[in-house]
């Protein structure tokens, strides 16, 4: 008998009793769709959680030299090592970081003044509310430029402060060219409880000419740990001594991130996977009775020359049928349950294509799988004994 | 009687039954349902085997109907050894050589007369125009060729079991197997149903009707007797309506 005469006989009897096939689908539906649902939860929370902290800068990578009188990375050699690897590399910045007093008028206060290159704007993904971040030509003119925090503008300026308008760092008098956008409610110590200067005004306000700071930018994350190599090789050969330098970055907090995350979308998965195991059950059970309801039939089709395989193939199709249709259905409601709560909850949560692929195909492997034991037993009924019975 | 032997030699013995014994276990006990049978049918014959309930008709019914295999002893249908086969060889057998006609009609319900019938040409392998063809035909003969979409619901009891034999000729078997076929039927339709089963064996089929009513067994040319699992008489329809008078 063909194959495709199998599939005309289940779904004949799929259609023949609606209700209970329905109800026998339902436990693959809710199963399929609950695995589905949690794994692109879980997912869309990973994906919020990382792309919290990639604000923060996963990508980034702190490079810190204790120069010695003959040892000491050059800025120039440095900006033109991460140009060599700009496969990996998006941009360096130097950083020479301090505190110091900060005057306007007769209002004064202190704070941290970091000496920065301009690519540190974009490294940081920086927004500015007025005017210009600091740029090369200051770098290197050593222009007393000044981005502010809105911290500092609360606590000099009063809320009231314009581009162009001028404070005192450490006694020198700097031009504000640009205002950062409020990231922190400007509360001290905060991200707006800064000012930015060029670097090179910066190292001569420490009264040194080495630079012993540096951000350098991979493209993302995943780069991370090579760039991080890279880096080690290149300062190795500079300072000679490992440690004199000292390169650090978030891949650690990453890897946990991750770690946690992806075992957690594998309890949850496990956990709705066990509804599946259960729908697989009921399916079972579904067929064991349908054999039992049909034994007439079976002895009817046996007596009329039905082969083991036949009988075997009608069942079997049947369940794998009814549970790749509850798989499906399943996906269906998963995919519209995902998009539903992801916009509840606020995260960007879409069906993984894994969970997806995985559902079906477990849902179909339960249909087979269980669906395998009750043909079986149809195959095996004697024809004299299944026609005798009503 | 000389003459009824040259005649049966000249023809080729479509069954073979050689010394069929089954036998069951049940406890301790030992029954012998069938006790050293020995028969055999020639095409083109039509006959009855008659017997109370535990005669051991049913059991031969199984054995020659190839549902089942006797504990020892031969059964040759149509040159083929079916007393060693197994499973799917047996289902093969069933297909191709025989048409069962069931007391119960047992058409599928929920399948319609047309794809009733087709059943059997189904598990023989025939493609969709074929069987449908060979199913008409079938039915036409039954004269049910007008009501092929119908479900067995829809069909009176005599026009159930005329389809039950469309689905038996369906395959062009070698023999026509009826287990007690009127069992269900008023006398009126149980008539025309034999008078039909004399007409197809005019035309040449081989019938054999196992049965436990006197009338029925009449219908048919030579009628064979069992009695605890043994044959107790072997004789021609004329033979057996004296004897029973």
């Amino acid at each position: 008998m063909k194959i495709s005469q199998s599939f005309k006989l289940a779904f004949q009897s799929i259609w023949g009793s609606k209700l209970r096939s329905f109800l026998t689908m339902l436990g693959m539906i809710i199963g399929v769709g609950s695995v589905i649902t949690l794994v692109g939860l879980v997912n869309g929370v990973t994906n919020y959680v990382v792309s919290t902290f990639s604000d923060l800068g996963t990508n980034l990578i702190t490079v810190n030299v204790s120069s010695t009188d003959t040892r000491y990375v050059d800025v120039d050699e440095m900006y033109a090592f991460v140009k060599e690897n700009s496969n990996l590399f998006q941009g360096v910045s130097p950083n020479v970081s301090s505190r110091y007093t900060v005057k306007n008028g007769s209002t004064s206060m202190t704070t941290t003044v970091n000496g920065v290159g301009e690519d540190y704007f974009e490294l940081y993904n920086l927004e500015l509310s007025a005017g210009r971040f600091i740029q090369y030509a200051d770098i290197k003119n050593r222009y007393n430029a000044c981005v502010i925090g809105t911290y500092i503008v609360e606590e000099l300026f009063d809320g009231k402060v314009s581009v162009g308008d001028t404070l005192k760092i450490n006694g020198q008098v700097y031009e504000i060219v640009g205002i950062q956008e409020e990231k922190a409610d400007s509360k001290e110590g905060s991200s707006d409880d800064v000012i930015f200067i060029p670097y090179s005004n910066a190292a001569r306000l420490a009264g040194t000419s080495k630079i012993s700071n540096y951000i350098v930018a991979a493209h993302n994350a995943d780069m991370v740990e090579q760039g991080e190599d890279v880096l080690d090789t290149f300062l190795y050969e500079i300072m000679k001594n490992e440690n004199l330098y000292f390169i650090s970055s978030m891949t650690m907090l990453l890897d946990a991130i991750d770690s946690m995350t992806s075992m957690l979308s594998s309890i949850l998965g496990g956990i709705a996977g066990i509804s599946l195991l259960v729908a697989g059950i009921g399916i079972m059970n579904i067929m064991l009775v349908s054999v039992v309801e049909r034994t007439k039939e079976i002895g009817i089709r046996k007596a009329i020359g039905a082969k083991r395989r036949d009988i075997m193939s009608q069942f079997v199709i049947e369940a794998a049928f009814i549970s790749c249709l509850g798989g499906t259905i399943g996906i269906f409601f998963g995919y519209l349950l995902t998009g539903l709560l992801g916009n509840a909850f606020g995260i960007e949560a879409a069906p993984t294509w894994n969970s997806i692929l995985l559902a079906f195909g477990v849902s179909a492997a339960i249909g087979i799988g269980f669906g395998y034991m009750p043909a079986n037993k149809a195959a095996k009924l004697n024809p004299i004994d299944a026609l005798r019975s009503e | 009687m000389q003459s009824m032997q040259t005649m049966e030699q000249n023809r080729v013995p479509l069954i073979q039954l050689i010394d069929i014994y089954k036998i069951y276990k049940m406890g301790d006990n030992e029954v012998r349902a069938n006790d050293g049978i020995n028969l055999t049918i020639y095409e083109g014959e039509f006959v009855a085997i008659v017997g109370k309930s535990g005669s051991g008709k049913s059991t031969i019914m199984n054995i020659i109907g190839a549902l089942d295999t006797p504990t020892s002893g031969q059964y040759i249908l149509k040159g083929n050894d079916v007393s060693k086969m197994k499973g799917d060889a047996l289902a093969d057998v069933r297909n191709r050589l025989i048409g069962f006609i069931f007391q119960q009609y047992n058409l599928l319900p929920k399948q319609n007369l047309l794809e009733n019938v087709e059943l059997p040409l189904l598990y023989a392998g025939y493609g969709k125009k074929q069987r449908k063809e060979l199913a008409l035909e079938a039915l036409r003969k039954v004269g049910l060729e007008d009501k092929w979409r119908n479900y067995p619901n829809q069909l009176s009891g005599g026009q159930q079991q005329r389809g039950a034999v469309a689905r038996a000729l369906a395959g062009n078997p070698s023999l026509i197997l009826a287990d007690e076929p009127t069992g269900a039927l008023d006398s009126k339709t149980s008539e025309e149903l034999l008078n039909f089963l004399k007409e197809l064996n005019a035309n040449g089929n081989t019938i054999v009707l196992i049965t436990h009513d006197r009338n029925v067994a009449e219908q048919a040319k030579r009628v064979v007797g069992l009695k605890d699992g043994k044959i107790i008489f072997d004789q021609s329809v004329e033979e057996y309506r004296a004897s029973q008078k």
